[in-house]
């Protein structure tokens, strides 16, 4: 039963609702693909073998008692360790955490167990969430399966490799300035960012509280939307939660007809910067989209150009906030406690042994952009393109149903080839961190091969606040038209892992 | 504001001091440098927006969220301190606080 792997969540569901496969098949053929190729990939880093055989066997036994099952019951999934799950290690990538086991489950994690969602393990990501290439991991980068020598995006490298490298056919992201859509577009995989709030941030270990949001990670539209549908929905635990009627995202991803849909193709994003083989694919699926009915029409936000800049000051701002609780004092490795230091100093000989690079660098750059005399040159101006940003958006909207742009502005790039140059680093995120500033939804899905290294290209589509059905609608219809045109889905080209 | 700041070994090690990181003395410039380069980059924030936009300081417009006063389920002492590095008498055990003369 070795082709289970090679199955969408939608159709492994569905073979075990009506009995053709059992969950704990579908899960045990996971995990040995994870044994056959994880150590080369690294996507986790850890796998919970008992815990996911325990909960397909759950899964089986419901089946076998006749209690009905969720639409994603059985399905395996890859959690980013960004996501507490009680008892399970959860590091975020730093040495910080390291052996720390949370007590209790995040929201999200505490749904997807409801769901009967089978959660084989904790995925790779940079320390913290601060990264595009997961090369800032403490526990040493996750590989593109298209390229093993290439990055698999960041933060949630370890998310979009195990989708691509078919370990998983679902897995968890969460998006700070792109950590969800990079990744899916650097692996040919689908990663969706949802509106700000409308997947609760509970157990979701913080970067930036303004800008975080999880989201579903899949191989396919569908897939995405189902997981979508069950993570999202109002939480009491996070003040920031939407308190509204999740739309209907499944049925959104059964659009094929774009008749009557304006698109706007975002001017900004897009010209000099953007490679060549990008540039190329991007606009043929654009062409793709009018052959459905849509309506191109090219679109101006003119502050986008200023995005980067502000988020390099708010992200900084409010993570050095944030991290600020860990200090080895509550959870976590404590360093240099000696029996005559101060509680000062070991929390600087703690926070110098647990944060990597980046990490370092991030704080100390928030704690200047926040200190007296520079607050209001960097933080409060910031915030301010904060403010010009959301009104771009409002007024593109007003004009069109979405907004499309290429989602990286190159296909992946070599590890350790941008490792020291954090500002090259910073650059793949120019096309997403927008959506992250406005708290809008942003959707990556695959729209071919870059034709001068074969590597894949993504295309994002964002849509106004709480409007995040469109994303699927022509997210679905775009992919249904592609997967046409190709004859085969993009990942049977992938020959990293042959 | 549009010119690049300068960034010295001993600002970060300042701010490092601010943020509690022991950043090792030869490391210190090696952040500065970076630190100066990146500022460089972000300084444009101050010549867009004018006194009249402004600040957003989050996506949604938030009010504050209320429920009533009741006891809800919660961690138990045992699960709140089963990660801590250092643990007695059912609290966290932490380095001495304050100095000997204090």
């Amino acid at each position: 039963m070795n082709d289970l792997i090679h199955k969408d969540a939608s159709e492994l569901a569905t073979l075990v609702r009506d009995g053709q496969a059992s969950a704990v098949e579908v899960a045990q053929a996971h995990l040995d693909r994870i044994t056959e190729v994880d150590e080369r990939v690294h996507a986790f880093l850890h796998v919970d073998t008992a815990g996911a055989l325990a909960a397909a066997a759950a899964v089986d036994a419901k089946r076998a008692a006749g209690e009905p099952l969720g639409p994603l019951a059985g399905v395996p999934l890859g959690l980013k360790d960004v996501m507490c799950m009680q008892g399970i290690p959860t590091t975020c990538g730093s040495k910080m955490l390291e052996g720390w086991r949370p007590p209790y489950d995040a929201t999200v994690t505490a749904r997807l167990k409801a769901a009967g969602i089978v959660i084989l393990g904790k995925t790779n990501m940079d320390e913290f969430a601060m990264g595009s290439s997961t090369e800032h991991s403490a526990y040493g980068p996750t590989r593109n399966p298209w390229d093993l020598e290439r990055i698999p995006g960041g933060s949630g490298g370890g998310s979009s490799a195990v989708l691509a490298a078919f370990e998983a056919p679902l897995s968890i992201g969460t998006d700070t300035g792109g950590s969800i859509r990079q990744p899916a577009a650097v692996t040919a995989t689908v990663g969706v960012k949802p509106t700000y709030g409308a997947v609760s941030r509970y157990g979701l270990i913080a970067l930036a509280s303004s800008l975080d949001q999880a989201g579903p990670c899949a191989r396919t539209v569908l897939d995405a939307a189902l997981l979508h549908q069950v993570i999202a929905g109002y939480d009491p635990h996070d003040s920031t939660s939407l308190n509204e009627p999740v739309a209907d995202m499944v049925a959104a991803a059964g659009t094929r007809d774009l008749t009557g849909m304006k698109i706007g193709v975002v001017k900004e994003l897009g010209g000099a910067g953007y490679q060549a083989g990008v540039r190329q694919r991007f606009t043929e699926a654009l062409e793709v989209l009018a052959g459905l009915g849509a309506e191109i029409v090219e679109v101006s936000c003119p502050h986008f150009d200023y995005a980067l800049a502000a988020y390099y000051l708010i992200l900084p701002s409010e993570c050095s906030s944030n991290l600020a609780k860990f200090d080895g004092m509550r959870y976590g490795v404590r360093a240099g406690d000696d029996g005559e230091s101060s509680v000062e100093q070991v929390m600087a000989r703690t926070r110098a042994a647990g944060f990597g690079e980046e990490v370092t660098r991030r704080i100390i750059l928030g704690t200047y952009a926040l200190s007296a005399g520079y607050y209001d040159a960097y933080y409060g101006s910031a915030q301010k393109i904060r403010t010009l940003i959301q009104r771009d958006f409002d007024q593109a909207f007003q004009q069109v149903d979405v907004l499309v742009s290429p989602t990286a502005p190159t296909t992946a790039f070599k590890l350790g080839e941008k490792l020291d140059d954090p500002l090259a680093m910073y650059l793949n995120d120019i096309a997403t961190i927008p959506a992250n500033l406005a708290g809008t939804p942003g959707m990556s899905l695959p729209v071919g091969l870059a034709p001068e290294d074969n590597l894949p290209v993504g295309l994002q589509i964002m849509a106004p606040a709480r409007k995040d059905e469109r994303m699927y609608a022509v997210g679905g219809a775009l992919e249904a038209a592609l997967l046409q045109q190709w004859g085969a889905p993009i990942l049977s080209h992938s020959k990293g892992l042959q | 504001m549009s010119e690049t700041p300068k960034i010295s070994a001993d600002d970060v090690a300042h701010l490092a001091k601010l943020a509690r990181i022991d950043i090792p003395v030869d490391r210190l410039g090696y952040y500065a440098e970076q630190l100066e380069v990146i500022l460089g980059s972000v300084a444009k924030v101050s010549e867009v927006a004018g006194d009249d936009v402004p600040a957003t300081s989050h996506p949604q417009p938030l009010t504050n969220v209320f429920r009533d006063d009741v006891v809800q389920p919660s961690l138990t002492a045992e699960q709140a301190l089963s990660g801590a590095p250092s643990v007695e008498d059912e609290r966290f055990r932490v380095p001495r606080i304050l100095d000997e003369e204090a």
